[in-house]
């Protein structure tokens, strides 16, 4: 089997060349995304429906607040007892006959899956939604050892289709307008045009049920891993990873360290606070627990099942008292879809596996704060994406937290100056009064001066005049 | 940047009995340090301003975002060093201006005066990390001949983050076209905001593009300012 389309590299043109140039390239993609205001108008209108139904379904808890505890509690109870629990799931999932391969960093992580496909002899691969796969560039690796690989998520196939990596880590392809899916499948299946969303999915559908059945392996990825019961449990809305799990021979899925819940019980606060914060649902449609491959006396599943257990630095960011709660997160996308950043920048522009708010933490750690800070630095710190976390993760503050360290560990020469000053000034009254009053006296020239600090506000945005006197003097005559 | 804040404050809390105080020593919590990252920065300003306000009975600021420096930064931000539980101290008497009204002093009538159509704009910092929704919404349904209406992006902040709005212009304006645009499209004749920050960013760009409605503070509509 042939690829569905020629991905080769399709990250190549949405990374910047030298990951040096990842700022420039924010700025440059961010400044022309901002410029089109239907694009913005459409994702806005997207995550509008979310809403809604989110507030919906959080209705139906109980207390949604609570179970926001007892979510964040099952996750922050494994993250920090991992050296226990890791070594537990791993026991339990070699009983049931699974095997497990660790990997350090993304190119181990590779190596072992490419290594997994030729021991297979495979063929052709399918693939069901898995960010760990691309987080490690899986694709792109596969593809040049000559091998095959589909994606059966309907999301994740349209952005194969169309050459991208996903727009959001959840929905991948949120930005595709129907009539656009429609033409890319009349382009690479030979489909004739629909408006309808059904037809569509069961024109992917129709296409990918025969390569459910020549595949050799399928890929998948893991939401948690069961540490009691040695299980896999993945959750998807459309059935294809069941079958990219169960038909073909050998099944590789990939996931960090990270996911691991120490109870089966964990799942049944997690299974509905993934579904309803991430995608507004009740229940994800399909919730699956993986037990091993076949079993003796069974009729059915793959006769290999491997795990793939990425660190690629989670331990390090396990070593960082301050931040180790961003390892709680479930990826259940819920802080891109209340962000105002990522709604006005859209999912490319961050040039990153995981978009949004959570990126923006964790890139630093898995690629380098000095490289990556400027995603900390790119938010109002509005603080929507903590409220919006099921699992509590404290994101904006996070962002903070990066901010402090880029400024400790690379300050800008400039930019600490500034800062010098600026606390000369303010701890001293009379210097700050003064400096009041130049700018007060001086507030006109700026506006039409307009010096390279203020260049890019006064750009879209005026000042107000300023006040002919200082509050000080206005208290004093007051009084 | 904008006096009649402070003077409008003073006035309300004046007609309903209280002393107030302004401590001219009194200078900035020190925010845009500690959002840029120069904490050692900050912490110099913050212990300034902990000394400026050592003894005062409350602290009421016209403003969520200095409000919530003090209350819920400065001690984070003084952990572990000697000024820490001045810091504590300081934040249990500190109170943003609508939340001192309601919360403190129990007062939701003011008797005000404003005969406009208004929308209340809630500033992240008030919103978020002070937790403050209902008492600036209780004290306007208080307001004689004022109509509250709400803007279809309630809980969206304005683009302004300080420091934020310089370095990342293009997202700050795109930010204060969705939210501004929500604002302007309650078609209120003022939006009332309890943060001058945000007021700056949203007058700026409703004023660049031509929109009617301006911001007013809390604090004004409350003296029963009527521009």
């Amino acid at each position: 089997m042939t690829p569905a389309t020629s991905t080769a590299a399709p990250h190549g043109t949405f990374e910047a060349a030298d990951p040096h140039d990842a700022k420039k390239k924010f700025l440059h993609d961010a400044a022309e995304h901002v410029r089109d205001e239907g694009h913005r108008a459409f994702v806005r209108k997207a995550l509008g429906g979310y809403y809604a139904s989110r507030d919906t379904q959080k209705a139906r808890y109980r207390d949604w607040e609570h179970a926001r505890d007892a979510a964040s509690l099952a996750k922050w109870s494994a993250v920090n007892r991992l050296d226990e629990l890791l070594p537990k799931f791993v026991a339990n999932f070699e009983r049931n006959g699974g095997r497990v391969h660790w990997a350090r960093n993304a190119e181990e992580a590779r190596d072992i899956v490419l290594g997994l496909l030729r021991a297979a002899k495979a063929k052709a691969v399918i693939k069901s939604k898995c960010m760990t796969s691309e987080e490690i560039h899986l694709n792109a690796a596969m593809e040049k050892d000559g091998y095959g690989v589909v994606e059966s998520d309907l999301g994740e196939f349209i952005q194969q289709l169309r050459g991208e990596p996903p727009y959001h880590f959840v929905f991948p392809c949120m930005h595709v307008r129907r009539d656009e899916i429609s033409d890319l499948f009349g382009k690479h299946l030979g489909t004739p045009p629909t408006d309808s969303p059904e037809e569509l999915t069961m024109i992917a559908r129709r296409h990918m049920r025969r390569l459910y059945v020549d595949a050799d392996v399928g890929i998948t990825g893991a939401n948690f891993l069961v540490a009691e019961t040695g299980q896999i449990s993945i959750t998807e809305n459309e059935g294809n990873a069941r079958l990219t799990a169960a038909l073909p021979r050998v099944h590789i899925a990939i996931s960090g360290i990270e996911k691991v819940v120490e109870h089966l019980d964990d799942l049944a606060v997690l299974l509905p606070m993934l579904a309803t914060a991430g995608a507004g649902q009740p229940m994800t449609c399909y919730n699956t627990l993986y037990a091993g491959p076949r079993q003796p006396g069974e009729c059915d599943g793959p006769a290999e099942m491997h795990l793939v257990l990425l660190d690629n630095s989670r331990t390090a960011l396990l070593a960082d008292p301050e931040q180790r709660d961003a390892l709680h997160c479930i990826r259940c996308g819920a802080c891109l879809n209340v962000c105002p950043i990522f709604k006005n920048v859209g999912g490319f522009t961050y040039g990153t596996t995981y978009q949004g708010p959570i990126g923006s933490v964790i890139t630093p750690h898995l690629r380098g704060l000095a490289d990556w800070n400027h995603l900390s630095g790119a938010s109002s710190l509005c603080g929507a994406c903590t409220d919006a976390c099921p699992v509590r993760i404290d994101i904006h503050h996070h962002l903070l937290h990066n901010r402090r360290n880029a400024a400790k560990s690379a300050p800008s020469r400039l930019e600490r100056l500034g800062h010098k000053v600026f606390v000369m000034v303010a701890s001293r009254p009379w210097l700050f009064a003064l400096g009041g009053a130049v700018f007060r006296k001086t507030l006109w020239l700026v506006k039409k001066l307009r010096p390279p600090l203020l260049r890019d506000w006064l750009a879209t945005r005026d000042l107000p005049p300023a006040p002919a006197a200082s509050f000080r003097s206005q208290w004093r005559r007051r009084s | 940047m904008a006096p009649r804040v402070g003077l409008a404050v003073a006035s309300v809390l004046e007609r309903l009995g209280h002393t107030c105080e302004f401590r001219s020593a009194q200078t900035c919590c020190g925010q845009p340090s500690f959002n840029a990252g120069y904490w050692d920065e900050a912490r110099a300003v913050a212990r300034h301003a902990i000394g400026v306000f050592a003894g005062a009975e409350a602290v009421v600021g016209p403003s969520g975002s200095c409000v919530a420096m003090m209350r819920v930064f400065y001690p984070q931000l003084l952990t572990g060093t000697p000024h820490e539980q001045a810091a504590l101290d300081l934040a249990a008497r500190t109170f943003e201006f609508g939340e001192f009204l309601v919360e403190k002093l129990g007062v939701t009538d003011v008797g005000a005066r404003f005969p406009h159509r208004v929308t209340y704009h809630d500033g992240c910092h008030g919103l978020r990390e002070l937790r403050i929704k209902n008492a600036p919404r209780e004290l306007l349904r208080h307001v004689r001949d004022l109509e509250l209406v709400e803007c279809d992006e309630p809980e969206s902040c304005c683009g302004f983050g300080g420091l934020f709005s310089v370095k990342y212009p293009m997202i700050s304006t795109a930010m204060a076209e969705v939210k501004g645009g929500s604002l302007a499209r309650t078609e209120c004749d003022y939006i009332v905001s309890s943060d001058p920050s945000c007021q700056l960013q949203l007058d700026g760009w409703l004023s660049r593009s031509g929109k009617k409605p301006r911001t007013i503070h809390l604090a004004e509509v409350l003296a029963g300012a009527d521009a």
